[in-house]
Formats: C-alpha cells, sequence, structure tokens
C-alpha cells in the first residue's frame, strides 16, 4: 500500500516561547528538511488540524509560530513541553532564496506574517555576505502584538529596519501602516533586488501597489498567500483559485502570477 | 462475447459475484425523496437485479461508493493514530456513460492531483469494476453530448434491460465463465447521440476575458436566488471537496476518530479564514467559482476534458430551480458579447445603479 499522506506522525514539543499574550512560538522536535516558506499540517487528535508555517529551523527543530483563534489553536496553547504535537509535511513551495543571494533584498511583513519570513531572515542574519543590503519593514496593530521583539532587536544591527505600529506610539518605532513607509525603501539606488510581502491579504495587496507605485518591476515582488485549507496536498478543494491550488503551487507565489488570481 | 439473460438466471449469476463482489447500483427507497408520496433514488447495495432501478436517472450519483459522504480516516487514542480500515471484497458498480467518466475526473483529483495518492480513495477505488447501464434514451436534463461524456468503453460488463430478458457484453475475461451456459447474442450497449439539452463551452483564451467574465453582473443574479445549500455538489459525480474533522466518542473522551466530510464551494464558509475573512462572499461569486471549476479552469489545469461531465443532476437537485446547463449557456452568450466588444452590465456598473436609487 502507498504511503498514506494524511497521516500525521507525533512529534516532542521542545519548548515554548511566548511572543504576546495570544502568539506563541512552539519548537518542536523534526528531523524533517524544511525549505524557507513552507508549512505543516499540525493537529491534535480529536480536536483538529490546520496549516501553520515554519517561522525559524535548526538541526533536528523547527519553531512553529501560532496565533490562539480558534479549535486547534486554543488547545495547543495547553500543550507542555514534553507533550506531543502531530504533524505532517512540510508542505508547500517556498521562497526562491537561491535568487535572492548576491541581490538586495526588501522584506515587508504585517503581524503574523512575520512568522513566514523570519527563518530566511535569520538565515541572512547569520550570512550577511550572501546578500547585498536587506531592508526589513515589519508593521504590527500596536505594541501588545508585536512578534519576536528579540530577533526585531537583532535585524536592526544587521539589516535597514524599519519597524511600525498602527497607533501607539513607542521607543524604536514608527505610526502607521506599513504601505506608508514603503517610499523610504531606496528603490531607485538598486540595480538588482527582490520584495518579499507577506500579511493580511488586504495588506499584501497595498503593499504590492505601493511598490509597484514606487518603481518595483511585478516580476521582482513575491507574495505569500493564506487560504482555509484542510489537506494541505491538492485534495480537499479548499485552497484552490483559479486553476492554481496554493498548498501545492503556493503559498508563495510572484506577484506576475499572484495578480492574475482572481478569487 | 454477449449474451441473452434470464432475469431469473441473472439473480443466480449475481449471487455467484456476491462471493468475492460487493454489488452496488440505483435502487429505490419508497417514500424518501424530497416531496410527500415521491421515491428516492440512490447508490446502494443491490440483492437482486430487480432491485436496479435502470428507467429513471439516479438522484445521487455512485460516487458515495468509493468516497463517501463521511468517512473515518483514523482512530486515535491518546497517542496513537490508527489507520481506518476497509472490506476485503471487490466492488461492481452498475453505471452509466456519464458517471463512469465522472469517477475519471475523481481519479485525477485524488490520485493525479499535486503528485500524491490518496489511499483511502485508491484502496477503494482499485477494488471497482463497472457494469455499464445502457441509457436508452437521454432525460430531459442530459447534456453528456456537449460535454463528450456520453460514450465509454470502461467497463467489464454492460447491461441492456429488455422484458424479462437481459442482454449482456462481457468485456472482462474473469466474468465469462458465468455466463458460459447462456445463450450468445448480438450485442453491444448504444450510447445516446443527441440531448435535448446542448450547452455551448464558452472559450475563454485571456487574462483580460477572465476579468471580463469575473465582473459580469450575471453573477450578482444569484446572490439572491441560490440558497448556498450545496445540494448541487452533493449530487455531483465530479464534486470532491472536503472537510476535515475530529470526533470524541462520548461515552470515552480518550478515543476518537478524525472523518472526512463532503462539502461544497457554494457553501458560505468554504473560504473562511481565522479572523472570519472569506473569500467569496456572495452566493454570486460562489456560483461563478464553481461554473468556472466546471467548464474552464479544470481543463486548464489537467488539459484533458472538463469536470462537468453534463449529468444534469444538480439542476434537478436544486431547490431554487438553478439550472447549471442555462448557466453555461449564459456564461457563453455574455463571453460572446464581450468578444465582439459589445458593452455588457459589469457588476461595478450595476451597483453603481443600485446606489444611484
Ligand atoms: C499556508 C498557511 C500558513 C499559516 N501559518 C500560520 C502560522 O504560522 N501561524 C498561525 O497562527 N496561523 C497560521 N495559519 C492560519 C491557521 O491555519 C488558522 O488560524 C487556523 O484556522 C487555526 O485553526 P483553529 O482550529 O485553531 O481555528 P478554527 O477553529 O478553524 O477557527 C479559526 C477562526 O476561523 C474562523 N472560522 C473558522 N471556521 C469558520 C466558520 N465555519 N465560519 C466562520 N468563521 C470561521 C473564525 O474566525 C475562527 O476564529 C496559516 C494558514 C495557512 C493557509
Ligand atoms: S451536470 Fe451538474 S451534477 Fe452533473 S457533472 Fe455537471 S456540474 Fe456535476
Ligand atoms: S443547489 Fe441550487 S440553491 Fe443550492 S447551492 Fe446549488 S445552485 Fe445554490
Ligand atoms: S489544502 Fe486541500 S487542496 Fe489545498
Amino acid at each position: 500500500m502507498s504511503e498514506n499522506i494524511m497521516l500525521p506522525h507525533p512529534h516532542k514539543i521542545i519548548d515554548i516561547i511566548p511572543e504576546t499574550e495570544d502568539v506563541y512560538t512552539f519548537r518542536v522536535e523534526t528531523s524533517a528538511k524544511v525549505k524557507h516558506g513552507q508549512f505543516f499540517q499540525v493537529s491534535i487528535p480529536k480536536i483538529g488540524e490546520a496549516p501553520i508555517s515554519v517561522s525559524c529551523m535548526g538541526e533536528n527543530w523547527v519553531e512553529l509560530t501560532i496565533r490562539k483563534v480558534g479549535k486547534l489553536t486554543n488547545e495547543i496553547f495547553n500543550l507542555k513541553p514534553g507533550d506531543k504535537l502531530f504533524m505532517r509535511g512540510p508542505y508547500g513551495n517556498s521562497f526562491p532564496i537561491e535568487e535572492f543571494k548576491g541581490k538586495h533584498l526588501v522584506v515587508i511583513a504585517g503581524g503574523t506574517g512575520v512568522a513566514p519570513v523570519r527563518s530566511f531572515l535569520k538565515y541572512f542574519y547569520e550570512n550577511p555576505d550572501e546578500i547585498k543590503s536587506l531592508h526589513f519593514i515589519a508593521g504590527f496593530r500596536d505594541e501588545k502584538n508585536i512578534l519576536f521583539r528579540e530577533d526585531l532587536k537583532k535585524f536592526k544591527t544587521k539589516f535597514n529596519t524599519i519597524y511600525t505600529l498602527d497607533r501607539d506610539k513607542i521607543e524604536g518605532f514608527e505610526v502607521g501602516l506599513v504601505t506608508e513607509h514603503i517610499k523610504k525603501i531606496p528603490f531607485n539606488s538598486f540595480e538588482d533586488y527582490n520584495v518579499v510581502i507577506v500579511g493580511p491579504h488586504v495588506m499584501m495587496h497595498f503593499a504590492a501597489l505601493e511598490c509597484l507605485k514606487n518603481g518595483v518591476t511585478e516580476e521582482k515582488i513575491w507574495v505569500s498567500f493564506e487560504r482555509r485549507m484542510s489537506c494541505g496536498v491538492g485534495k480537499c478543494g479548499h485552497c484552490k483559485i483559479n486553476e492554481v491550488y496554493v498548498c501545492l503551487e503556493g503559498p508563495v507565489f510572484n506577484y506576475t502570477k499572484a495578480k492574475n488570481l482572481l478569487d | 462475447m454477449s449474451y441473452c439473460v434470464s432475469t431469473k438466471r441473472m439473480n443466480e449469476i449475481l449471487k455467484a459475484l456476491q462471493k468475492d463482489y460487493k454489488i452496488y447500483a440505483p435502487v429505490r427507497f419508497e417514500k424518501r425523496g424530497r416531496y410527500s408520496d415521491t421515491d428516492l433514488i440512490r447508490y446502494a447495495e443491490i440483492n437482486s437485479i430487480e432491485d436496479v432501478v435502470y428507467d429513471e436517472k439516479s438522484h445521487f450519483s455512485p460516487k458515495e461508493v468509493i468516497y463517501p459522504i463521511t468517512q473515518a480516516l483514523f482512530y486515535f487514542t491518546e497517542d496513537e493514530y490508527r489507520e481506518s480500515k476497509v472490506d476485503d471484497k471487490k466492488i461492481l458498480i452498475f453505471a452509466r456513460s456519464c458517471d463512469i467518466n465522472g469517477f475519471r475526473r475523481l481519479d485525477t483529483i485524488f490520485l493525479k492531483n499535486g503528485g500524491t495518492e490518496d489511499i483511502y480513495y485508491k484502496r477503494l477505488r482499485e477494488k471497482v469494476k463497472f457494469i455499464l447501464m445502457e441509457c436508452k434514451e437521454s432525460w430531459d436534463s442530459c447534456f453528456c453530448v456537449s460535454m463528450g461524456s456520453n460514450k465509454t468503453d470502461n467497463y467489464s460488463l454492460a447491461v441492456r434491460f429488455d422484458g424479462d430478458n437481459i442482454l449482456v457484453e462481457v468485456k472482462d475475461h474473469e466474468f465469462i465463465n458465468l455466463f458460459a451456459n447462456e445463450r450468445e447474442v448480438e450485442f453491444t450497449p448504444e450510447f445516446v447521440t443527441s440531448n435535448l439539452t446542448k450547452v455551448n463551452i464558452p472559450e475563454i483564451d485571456s487574462q483580460e476575458l477572465l476579468e471580463k467574465i469575473y465582473n459580469l453582473d450575471m453573477w450578482e443574479s444569484y446572490n439572491s436566488r441560490c440558497i448556498s445549500c450545496g445540494a448541487c455538489s452533493a449530487v455531483c459525480i465530479t464534486c470532491s471537496c472536503f472537510n476535515t474533522l475530529d470526533i470524541i466518542y462520548s461515552e470515552n473522551g480518550r478515543v476518537g476518530e478524525r472523518r472526512r466530510v463532503q462539502t461544497s464551494c457554494m457553501h458560505e464558509d468554504f473560504t473562511t479564514m481565522a479572523g472570519g475573512w472569506s473569500f467569496r462572499k456572495t452566493a454570486g461569486e460562489r456560483m461563478r467559482f464553481r461554473t468556472l471549476h466546471k467548464i474552464y479552469d479544470y481543463k486548464l489545469r489537467f488539459k484533458e476534458e472538463h469536470m462537468c461531465v453534463g449529468c444534469g443532476r444538480c439542476e434537478e437537485r436544486c431547490p431554487k430551480l438553478i439550472s447549471f446547463s442555462s448557466t453555461i449557456n449564459r456564461l457563453y452568450d455574455e463571453v460572446e458579447k464581450l468578444k465582439k466588444g459589445e458593452v455588457s452590465r459589469t457588476r461595478e456598473q450595476a451597483s453603481s445603479t443600485e446606489e444611484g436609487k
């Protein structure tokens, strides 16, 4: 009998790091080879299953940064280090990191959208010579919702960072939506560059338009889509847009494709 | 080889087959229909050839035989998943051309899409052999000819019901011995070659045209009409979407199962995400999605054929009498207009007149 693609396997939780009141990072033991931008179908028996992006990866572990929003995620928040989380994956395509190398990179992320870009940001933080420059705009709703505070501080030391909150004015953060800060990126001084935009649907839409307004060409923009998913492997139909399955051909899309996907 | 078999003898043959096979066919469930005093015809295991309803269209498709409405994937205890099991018996399905062709669409999704095989589908699918039921004539809502699904040679046996006798073509050597003592006749099944209902499939050849189609105001007309019940998908031989659902057995909170349950892109919450955001919020948008999936983007993706096989069940089952063939033809007319550059009302125009009122 062929391998059962729907079968989840138990993975030990090594550590739990609270980021905010309702977002925790779970470090989970796994030997799976994961690419930046991929996701796992994460589940607890008798509760349910949902797609969660890998927010960081190491030798024998991955980190999943999870917002508590419903049935499964509420239950995950009751788990302790040593408990088991069930997973299958990794699924989906990934950010074209090889293509980013040797060029300027602009990363624009909002809210939980920072999670899927965090792993390659960490990679370039460790390997800053592999990239010409890295501009990172991260936006959060308010002070309570800031994620990865330690990483943000570290990234500041090697990247050109703009951190912003929608409303609150606090030390180290600008005020306003990420879109309002895109014009500060010196696109016209780049000879070769890529732009990654990840966040809520509306934010990605307007951030991409703002980039185009600032002279960015469509082929240089990459986005990551979120859709409701039940299988992650092209069977359940939930994530389909036009002829494309986000779980298979995504979640990462070049903007030339993404802009043509009509829901 | 073809044979003429009496009903009595056919029942003996079915009995012999039942040693190895579960045999499914459209069966009448009296007074279980949609309206009072109407019957329901759906697929179920049969015990005799008289159980087979061959002169009416079944309300539901045979997909449930191998893709059940709800199906256990795993059973689990505290820390272990155990795969559900299936019966060892093989499966014979009495099916019409359109449905046999419909199974190929399900195969494409479950066995090919994404390069992976779904074992729950596969483990039943590989047990299946088809008994083709000849269609004497097509029913009002059928448009199999337009969809090219009126014919098939994917069957082991083919049958024509002919009074007290049944004509059987035996294509599969496995079954030839069962008919060794029967009277040989000339019989090969005939296929309908024309339907009352015909559809024209619009040729969508550019992104610009697709965008215009998205904005057609014909979709808006379904907002008030379609009630998003999903009945059209439930009966469709080619609809394959599902939700997964975990259940705890109430007697014992420690054990439970993960099930998958058929669902429909016509349901309001099909695309709902965390935070309540959903991508296709109106019935019209969902109708557009379903329509284009059945007659445009499935073919764009898999190349061979359109998804819809023209069985016409969706329109017969729709409580609001929405006809899928009319929807396709309506879209065709709109697309022709768009191609000729004629102005058609778009969504924006429709909503601005609404506002202007
Ligand atoms: C590729 C991908 C990557 C993702 N990565 C992450 C990640 O890194 N971190 C993360 O936290 N999340 C991530 N998500 C989102 C995550 O999968 C969802 O938040 C998931 O729904 C949570 O599951 P749950 O069972 O806890 O919530 P559910 O019980 O499914 O509910 C979640 C919310 O969805 C809404 N909802 C669900 N069903 C319905 C319905 N029938 N009607 C109306 N509203 C409904 C409600 O608003 C509810 O609060 C990702 C999603 C995708 C597709
Ligand atoms: S006619 Fe309707 S029910 Fe039949 S295959 Fe086409 S969409 Fe499905
Ligand atoms: S059966 Fe009719 S009313 Fe129900 S979802 Fe389908 S088109 Fe809409
Ligand atoms: S998540 Fe099931 S098809 Fe993509």
